[in-house]
């Protein structure tokens, strides 16, 4: 998918996470800033570029302040953020590349 | 060289301190030792005045300079304004190259930090750290090395000379122009003095500063005049409402209530829960929760407690009201409840920390705990615990009496939710240890109970009782299956700070935490 504006998704909670996707230069440029960043900062990193590459996103700025999110809500904000980016907020591909 | 807890603590950190590794808790049981003692100058001239008119006056009489070690205590806790107020002074005369040795420091202390910067501190030696100064300790702005010691280990660290007080300033409540001091009837009370008594009786110099100068004498005192050199009258030594709060409520956290049930039930089940049994409980929400619960089925059975120890809160208060505990004995009062009842009740008794906790004297209270109920940033799969240095490297926390109670209780229960967030409470290694495994016997989350295989005995009288029992992997596991397997934190190389044992030995040091890299 393609990024065509600026979009966010999540909050600053405790476990949950803010993401924010704007248009890219060619690449993927991520920046993670995290209050587990030392025990996660790997599986973080991880969790986002996987759920980038099956929504197929390939160019993007993905900003990610995370406050002890799980995997599954870093998951959701991620998809959430592309398909806001998109205006897609209806009828989602549930079970399809939305896992 | 590897400790008795698996921990390598460097060569040049043994060196540099002439310290030891650890070798186990009882290692040093029995063992000889001459206690250091003060100089002390005399007092014969009954037309001599110990009255100083400010801080200033009593740094000079003292002969403050470069390189001398000053205490304090921690009773007056988030709202204490001793600490900044002394060393104010002490950097405004431009003194450099201090060791702080302190029952404790907290937030309130925050304002010394620019004082660690420009080298008026060179040296902190406390039961912990929070907020500003423990960032300066871990991000490796002090120049010596950080000294963590639990309350008996601060205690026996003065007694054996390892550390000599050259100036001790401790904060009363009240006190009359001899220097008899008490923690009662001012207008900034805390209840007991109990950490500041050591300090009293080994320092060189006692300075006692009070916002509250009463007519002589100040009796029952709690540090007596025949050892306190000066008296300094201050506007304020602290805010009483930061001192004391009220009662905290008991939590509505079903988690919480939850945890503190399997503790009761767990309480009661050991052939310890008898009349006249010793108990000592911290001040989390599940504590609290689980004096409470505990309290009715001592009623319930007509069980007494015979012994509560430690830092007081008010539901401990209100079994000894009730009748349900003999006698309270208290270095520490946490909330106004608490500073009532020693106010009131006779059977409330103030103690010292060296009756409480020091394991170098001939015998102290916690030796003679039956139960003792902690809490813990992180229980590792070796029951090894860390309170001190927060998951993320950063030093954000204190010692305390953990590892003295851990280590004198029949029955050491921690209670720890499983997750804080993304964090797991129960985890293959602990970043730092602070109290070792050997110590502790049960672990308590909301995911279930695991008893130390050490203790066969527990084990087998919890066989037949209906509780969540599992093994501490199982609980790690279940914690891993949730968040993912934490990276260990990534410290620098230079070693910040050290976890004394109770003994003194090394149990683990504190590195520098640096910025955390994507390693691919």
């Amino acid at each position: 998918m393609e990024i065509k504006k600026a979009a966010m998704a999540g909050t600053l909670e405790s476990s949950d996470a803010q993401v924010t996707v704007e248009p890219g230069n060619g690449t993927i440029e991520l920046s993670i800033k995290s209050s587990v960043i030392h025990q996660f900062g790997k599986q973080i990193k991880a969790a986002v570029l996987e759920t980038l590459d099956r929504l197929e996103v390939t160019d993007a700025k993905v900003t990610v302040v995370d406050k002890g999110a799980l995997d599954c809500t870093l998951k959701a904000r991620v998809e959430c953020a592309v398909y806001r980016s998109n205006d897609i907020v209806e009828n989602l591909p549930w079970g399809g590349v939305i896992k | 060289m590897i400790n008795a807890v698996g921990r390598e603590i460097p060569e040049e950190v043994l060196r540099a301190t002439g310290k030891e590794v650890f070798k186990g808790t009882y290692a040093y049981d029995n063992y000889e030792y001459t206690k250091a003692a003060p100089k002390a100058r005399t007092m014969m001239d009954p037309k001599r005045s110990k009255m100083v008119q400010n801080i200033h006056e009593a740094l000079v009489k003292c002969g403050i300079k470069d390189n001398m070690t000053i205490s304090f205590h921690h009773h007056f806790r988030e709202g204490d304004y001793v600490v900044n107020m002394v060393m104010e002074e002490i950097h405004n005369m431009g003194i450099k190259g201090l060791t702080i040795c302190a029952s404790s420091l907290g937030k309130a202390n925050d304002p010394i930090v620019p004082y660690i910067d420009d080298g008026t501190i060179v040296g902190i030696q406390s039961s912990g750290v929070r907020g500003k100064i423990g960032e300066a300790i871990s991000t490796g702005r002090l120049r010596d090395l950080a000294i963590m010691r639990s309350h008996g280990g601060r205690v026996r660290a003065v007694e054996s000379g390892e550390v000599h007080i050259d100036i001790a300033f401790i904060g009363a409540p009240t006190c009359d122009e001899y220097g008899n001091m008490r923690a009662n009837g001012g207008k900034s009370d805390c209840g007991v003095l109990s950490y500041a008594m050591v300090d009293a009786q080994y320092a060189d110099k006692v300075v006692a500063i009070t916002d509250c100068l009463v007519p002589f004498p100040n009796i029952p005192a709690s540090i007596s005049m025949t050892q306190v050199d000066f008296v300094c009258v201050v506007e304020e030594i602290g805010n009483p409402a930061k001192i004391a709060t009220g009662a905290a409520k008991p939590t509505t956290d079903v988690r919480k209530i939850m945890m503190a049930d399997y503790c009761t039930q767990f309480v009661i089940h050991t052939p310890y829960f008898k009349e006249g049994f010793s108990y000592q409980t911290g001040v989390g929400g599940a504590s609290i929760a689980s004096t409470i619960s505990l309290g009715k089925i001592m009623q319930e059975r007509g069980i007494h407690m015979g012994l509560g120890l430690g830092g007081i809160t008010t539901p401990m208060c209100d079994l000894l009201a009730k009748g349900l505990i003999n006698k309270i004995v208290d270095t520490q009062d946490f909330d106004m409840g608490a500073i009532e009842s020693i106010k009131t009740n006779p059977n409330h008794i103030e103690i010292s920390a060296s009756e409480y906790a020091d394991p170098f004297n001939k015998g102290a209270y916690v030796n003679k705990l039956d139960f003792v109920i902690l809490a813990s940033l992180e229980v590792d799969v070796n029951f090894n615990c860390n309170v001190v240095v927060g998951s993320d490297g950063m030093i954000t926390g204190a010692q305390g009496g953990h590892p003295d109670t851990a280590a004198g209780a029949k029955c050491t229960i921690v209670i720890a939710p499983l997750l804080q967030g993304r964090i797991p409470a129960i985890c293959t290694n602990v970043t730092t240890v602070t109290t070792p495994g050997e110590t502790v016997d049960v672990v308590i989350t909301d995911y279930g109970i695991a008893i130390n295989p050490r203790r066969q005995d527990l084990i087998e009288c919890m066989k037949d009782v209906k509780l969540p029992f599992c093994t501490i992997e199982e609980l790690r596991d279940k914690a891993y299956a949730i968040v993912g397997e934490p990276d260990p934190v990534q410290f620098g190389e230079r070693v910040v700070g050290i976890i004394e044992s109770r003994d003194g030995t090394v149990l683990d040091v504190v590195r520098e935490i640096k910025e955390y890299e994507f390693k691919d």
